[in-house]
């Protein structure tokens, strides 16, 4: 009790500092489902106008919302997939094997990571042009999952590393092969690693612009941050309230998930098992 | 099951860490591996289990040549130092796992792992996870997960070194009991002496990649084969001096202490250098053999006490009395050498 007493100055202070971020994102949620004036502070009769978007059919030349949505959901589960299970394994390999350029691949690793994706977008979109997979959802998928992997990698490695070798010893004097070893005893124990690093990746891809934007600007592949860009270029007249209304569409699974998960995405600051 | 080691070699890039080691271990014999840090024990102890592969020599379990066979196939329990528990199971899970791998049928699984529980007395634990276990109890359940399959050999590396002293002395009789009910051939793989000594029929003495003695712990302790085994057996430890022969004595260096040669030991060559080693529960105030020093260090162990003596010539005689404290630091006392107890040894360290 006193504790609480005790912290609860630093809780007003925080409360008050941070009520500008707090009242801007109720006004957001609060202007989608009214009929306010700009400028007004007080919220106007309640409608749904400004989800319209959502059951009206597109309009002639874009995707519609769900298709993007989808196509959202598959370029961020797809990327996730590639990123976890490619980690998973080459960390693995770079903590356990002794394999010939370990430490040349475990420096070319942090290497890769020190490129900013647009440097490299103009050769990713030639590459991409050439083996055909230019505005295609693979292609960005492969994209965006190359780009993360260095961190991945490198973030699994860590986890690996703090597993220690007597458990997968005492898996194989148990007679396990070693890959039960590695599914049943290793995995296990990384567990929380690679649950921080799905989310990581998942959120990342959910927020990517830049790469669909230019790799798969066509309709088939139009993802939602591609899509809001659309419509914000189509509108002749700036409805405001709709853009505010599509982001807040966009942004509510990110929301979600951080609701739910943000207790393992901590995890991969902290690093490494509880004993 | 009989273990054989027969001329085993262990080379790591170029340096060899073992070379042509043999060593035949009895059926039902548990074994120590016994030696300072970096004398190859544990290396051994890798190779048997297959962890390690070896570059020369052969290992056979009874008639069954295992040197290629790959650790998986091998049916060796190992005890490791951290216990190596799977974390994520609980102990019945864990005990079970070598089972489950061999694909055994539910009910077999769930009999044996209750009757491995019993012996090891862990029956009351089966839903915890490692993490809620203490020391003692982790190695009770690495125990029966070494042993659930019924090993050929249990391999045990220094299974006490992570237990504080109490359980220490606990485990150490436990684990000779269960080694003993299950009649099972084991190795154990330890720095400590007194753990070699007390759980084990043989100990195998190791140093530099070599076994420098084998045999068991009391011949080990009273015969020992050179200054560095004896210099490792016994606690307190021996001590050491360093003289001349003079027909049928030793004049000590730098003084004028002479000290008959052990009758049991060969004639040493007239003039050769010799050293002696003097066991602190043979260097006693009523033995014949007087020798006069300086107490410079008292240690007290409540049921007996620790002096040491300097000699003239700087030397440290150890003895180890069980009346209380009666003698003061810097005391001079005229204490005795029981000759007939002392140990020679010649400059290279080989016993005379």
């Amino acid at each position: 009790m006193t504790k609480n007493f005790k912290t609860l100055p630093v809780y007003i202070l925080l409360s008050v500092l941070s009520l500008p971020l707090v009242i801007m994102y109720a006004y957001l949620v609060i202007d989608t489902f009214t009929v306010t004036t700009p400028g007004s502070l007080v919220p106007g009769p309640f409608t749904l106008h400004n989800w319209r978007f959502l059951w009206e059919p597109a309009k002639p030349g874009q995707a519609s919302i769900w298709a993007a949505t989808l196509n959202t959901f598959l370029f961020a589960g797809g990327t996730m997939l590639i990123v976890l299970m490619t980690s998973a394994t080459a960390g693995y390999a770079l903590s356990r094997l002794r394999m010939p350029m370990r430490s040349f691949m475990l420096a070319g690793l942090i290497m890769l990571h020190a490129f900013p994706t647009v440097t490299l977008i103009i050769s990713v979109f030639l590459i991409l042009q050439i083996i055909g997979l230019y505005d295609t959802l693979i292609g960005v998928i492969l994209v965006r999952a190359a780009l993360d992997l260095p961190l991945g990698v490198w973030i699994m490695k860590g986890f690996y590393d703090n597993v220690p070798w007597e458990i997968e010893m005492a898996g194989v004097q148990d007679g396990a092969s070693r890959f039960t070893v590695w599914w049943r005893l290793i995995l296990p124990q990384i567990q929380p690693g690679l649950a921080a690093l799905g989310i990581f990746s998942f959120l990342q891809a959910w927020s990517e612009f830049i790469l669909p934007q230019v790799l798969a600007p066509g309709a088939n592949a139009q993802v939602l941050s591609v899509y809001m860009q659309a419509v914000v270029k189509s509108e002749t007249q700036m409805d405001f309230t709709l853009f505010k209304t599509i982001g807040l569409f966009y942004t509510l699974p990110v929301v979600v998930i951080y609701l739910i998960f943000n207790k393992k995405l901590m995890n991969i600051y902290g690093g490494g098992t509880k004993g | 099951m009989r273990i054989l080691i027969d001329n085993f070699t262990k080379t790591f890039g170029t340096t060899t860490v073992i070379r042509d080691m043999t060593l035949d271990i009895e059926s039902g014999e548990m074994l120590a591996l016994l030696g300072p840090s970096g004398c190859g024990k544990s290396t051994t102890l890798f190779a048997v289990c297959g962890i390690h592969r070896m570059n020369g020599g052969r290992l056979l379990f009874g008639d069954r040549d295992v040197t290629t066979v790959s650790s998986q196939d091998r049916n060796v329990g190992v005890v490791f130092q951290n216990y190596a528990l799977y974390p994520h199971m609980n102990v019945f899970e864990n005990i079970s796992f070598p089972l489950k791998i061999r694909k055994e049928s539910k009910a077999d699984i769930d009999a044996k792992v209750r009757e491995m529980a019993k012996l090891v007395h862990i029956e009351d634990l089966m839903e915890r996870k490692p993490a809620q276990l203490s020391g003692g109890q982790q190695q009770r359940v690495a125990l029966a997960r070494a042993l659930i399959r019924k090993p050929d050999v249990l391999l045990l590396d220094e299974p006490l070194a992570n237990l504080d002293a109490k359980l220490r002395l606990e485990m150490r009789s436990e684990i000779r009991r269960i080694q003993q009910e299950t009649g099972i051939t084991a190795i154990l793989v330890t720095h400590d002496q007194v753990e070699a000594m007390s759980m084990c029929d043989r100990i195998a003495i190791m140093n530099k990649g070599q076994i420098v003695q084998l045999s068991s712990p009391s011949e080990m302790y009273n015969e020992p084969a050179s200054a560095f085994v004896a210099g490792f057996m016994g606690n307190p430890p021996i001590s050491f001096l360093d003289g001349t022969v003079e027909g049928s004595s030793l004049r000590l260096d730098q003084s004028s202490i002479v000290l008959p040669l052990p009758e049991s030991s060969r004639p040493a060559s007239p003039a050769s250098r010799v050293k002696l080693g003097v066991r602190p529960e043979y260097f006693q105030p009523e033995n014949p053999d007087k020798v006069e020093g300086k107490i410079s260090f008292i240690e007290i162990q409540g049921r007996e006490t620790l002096y040491d003596v300097t000699l003239e010539n700087g030397a440290v005689l150890r003895s180890i009395q069980s009346s209380g404290p009666l003698h003061k630091l810097g005391d001079t006392v005229r204490w005795g050498v029981d000759h007939s107890r002392v140990l020679a040894f010649d400059e290279s360290g080989a016993r005379l």
